[in-house]
């Protein structure tokens, strides 16, 4: 139902994630922001069961900031990633399992960019280019088709775009609008809405 | 007194903690965990009553037995060797919840409505019910889902607010007050607690004001209709600006599966996909309060018409700066016998038009 997509380039991350909140049949929010902020450069994008979500991305998200509260520096993406992770296998086993999907993307100074997969098992993986969701099983070929290691802003979001377009041709589900953010040396940047209807 | 002593209310004077300043201070959060430690509240915990379970203050409620919450969040029992009453209570019937409630920001205010029929499976319980309940001056919560559990959190919901008030010297907001219910509900998640509300509100402008954000003044001044010229400036959209905004209409969902949304129109419940579709059609953010009330009414008309579990009367709470003021309660039961009069009036006045132009014609 809901997607979540990211693709790494040389030196950012563009990422984007469905608009729809949604309660079983009814869609009751078209606009929904799935992504959370943990720091200047660290995105993380959350998707899954409906309450879990908010409380395990928030949760990550203050635990984030407190470091920086206390040490005077930001985490970096590979330390947030992995200290995600092992919160959600802490839970995991515990009588709360949280069920969420994640994606965290960030930019790092010395390491630059970088895109972390993980699941709701807590299985993390660092990887060039990811998806969530039903979506995931549409477009994953296409990323593996057209993607390069050095693709420029312009082409990532061109390729974001076929995503999208075959989305909207196959998948059952109608997804309205996108919200599509940039992540490179100077910040999170947003950038425009991606629309899916018929242009 | 005899019923203290039935109900083994321990004597509050003997030095009680709970109404000790530091126990109120206590978040949440920390009595569901202690419950989860072995304290002298285990032992108490299968063989006290309810309240030595609480550890002897009403403040503290009694929680479920620790259910373990299965793949995908569903919840099962746990069950434990050492006493038999530790496993889940079974359900004497089927819990279902029929209703219709909703909930609109629009330029005058916020609406809320709601049908008034309280059903369980086949049987209506009630026909008369409250299911929008005041918070305060300037919030109203409409309630679905379980009856019982929607009591209880709006009270506990009440309690929390009004004691932020107290410690703080502010009203919480509505998005406050929403974030707090449903933090205050994710420890049932899993459990068959079954709440899903609405708050409506209209967030006021704190004493201190707001310096800092001049971008959202001339926005905010005109919900106080100090300017009229701000008005105009209101697009048939609601300016963006304001969703974030301090003051103002505001609408909640908040659901025990942990859901809180922040939107401007939102209906719940059996009856809400119905509900949906009269105001998807007919919500403009410049309504007139007047056409904002006949919305609401034929919205939760339509949807008691077409769903079992929704019907009786219509309950309107209008909210604006002032605070709510409640319409009377309407029978939809008037409103269809009015439609339908209308639609034969209607018919007859073709069946006559017909005769005029095409049986007449001919007689000429």
């Amino acid at each position: 139902m809901e997607y979540l997509i990211g693709i790494q380039g040389p030196d950012f991350v563009l990422v984007a994630a469905d608009n729809v909140a949604a309660s079983s049949i009814i869609q009751m929010k078209h606009d929904y922001d799935k992504m959370f902020k943990l720091s200047e450069k660290i995105l993380l994008l959350c998707v899954g069961e409906a309450g879990d979500t908010v409380q395990f991305a928030e949760y990550i998200q203050k635990n984030v900031q407190l470091y920086k509260m206390r040490n005077g520096y930001e985490l970096s993406p590979a330390a947030a990633a992995n200290f995600t992770r092992k919160n959600l296998a802490d839970y995991l086993r515990s009588r709360t399992p949280y069920h969420v999907n994640l994606l965290l993307a960030g930019h790092d100074e010395t390491d630059g960019p970088s895109l972390y997969y993980m699941d709701y098992l807590s299985a993390l993986a660092k990887a060039p280019f990811a998806a969530h969701g039903y979506g995931a099983f549409l477009t994953l070929s296409i990323l593996d088709r057209y993607y390069r290691p050095d693709l420029t802003r312009e082409e990532a979001v061109d390729l974001l775009k076929k995503c999208l377009e075959e989305l909207n041709k196959r998948f059952i589900l109608n997804l309205p609008s996108f919200t599509v953010r940039l992540i490179d040396k100077d910040g999170i940047h947003d950038m425009e809405r991606l629309p899916l209807g018929p242009q | 007194m005899a019923l203290q002593d039935i109900c083994c209310y321990l004597d509050t004077l003997l030095g009680a903690p709970w109404n000790s300043s530091s126990s109120l201070s206590l978040p949440f959060g920390t009595e569901h965990t202690d419950l989860y430690s072995t304290t002298s509240d285990q032992k108490n915990f299968f063989s006290g009553t309810p309240l030595e379970r609480c550890g002897g203050s009403p403040l503290r409620f009694f929680l479920p037995p620790p259910q373990i919450r299965g793949q995908f969040g569903k919840a099962s029992s746990f069950l434990s060797n050492s006493s038999p009453t530790s496993s889940a209570v079974a359900r004497p019937f089927p819990l279902s919840h029929g209703t219709t409630t909703l909930g609109f920001a629009f330029q005058g205010g916020v609406i809320a409505a709601a049908d008034t029929r309280a059903s369980c499976a086949g049987l209506i319980a009630c026909p008369a019910a409250h299911k929008i309940q005041p918070i305060h001056s300037h919030l109203v919560v409409t309630t679905s889902g379980s009856a019982a559990d929607c009591m209880l959190w709006e009270r506990i919901l009440a309690r929390e607010i009004r004691l932020y008030q107290l410690r703080h010297r502010r009203k919480l907001s509505v998005t406050g007050a929403a974030k707090l219910l449903s933090l205050m509900l994710h420890p049932f998640k899993g459990t068959d607690v079954c709440v899903a509300t609405t708050l409506c509100g209209w967030d006021r402008e704190t004493a201190e004001g707001d310096e800092g954000r001049t971008q959202q003044d001339p926005i905010s001044s005109s919900y106080n209709g100090t300017s009229s010229q701000a008005v105009s400036d209101l697009n048939q959209i609601r300016p963006k600006a304001t969703a974030v905004g301090r003051t103002g209409p505001k609408v909640c969902y908040v659901c025990s599966d942990g859901l809180m949304l922040n939107e401007d129109l939102i209906s719940v419940g059996s009856g809400s996909p119905y509900a949906y579709s009269v105001l998807d059609d007919g919500w403009r953010w410049k309504m007139s309060v007047d056409e904002a009330v006949s919305l609401a009414r034929e919205a939760v008309y339509r949807a008691t018409h077409r769903d079992a579990y929704s019907g009786n009367n219509v309950d309107l709470f209008h909210i604006t700066a002032h605070g709510w003021s409640r319409r009377e309660r309407e029978d939809v039961k008037e409103e269809y016998y009015r439609e339908k009069e209308r639609v034969w009036y209607d018919r007859l006045q073709i069946k006559l038009q017909f005769y005029a132009e095409h049986v007449l014609k001919f007689e000429d």
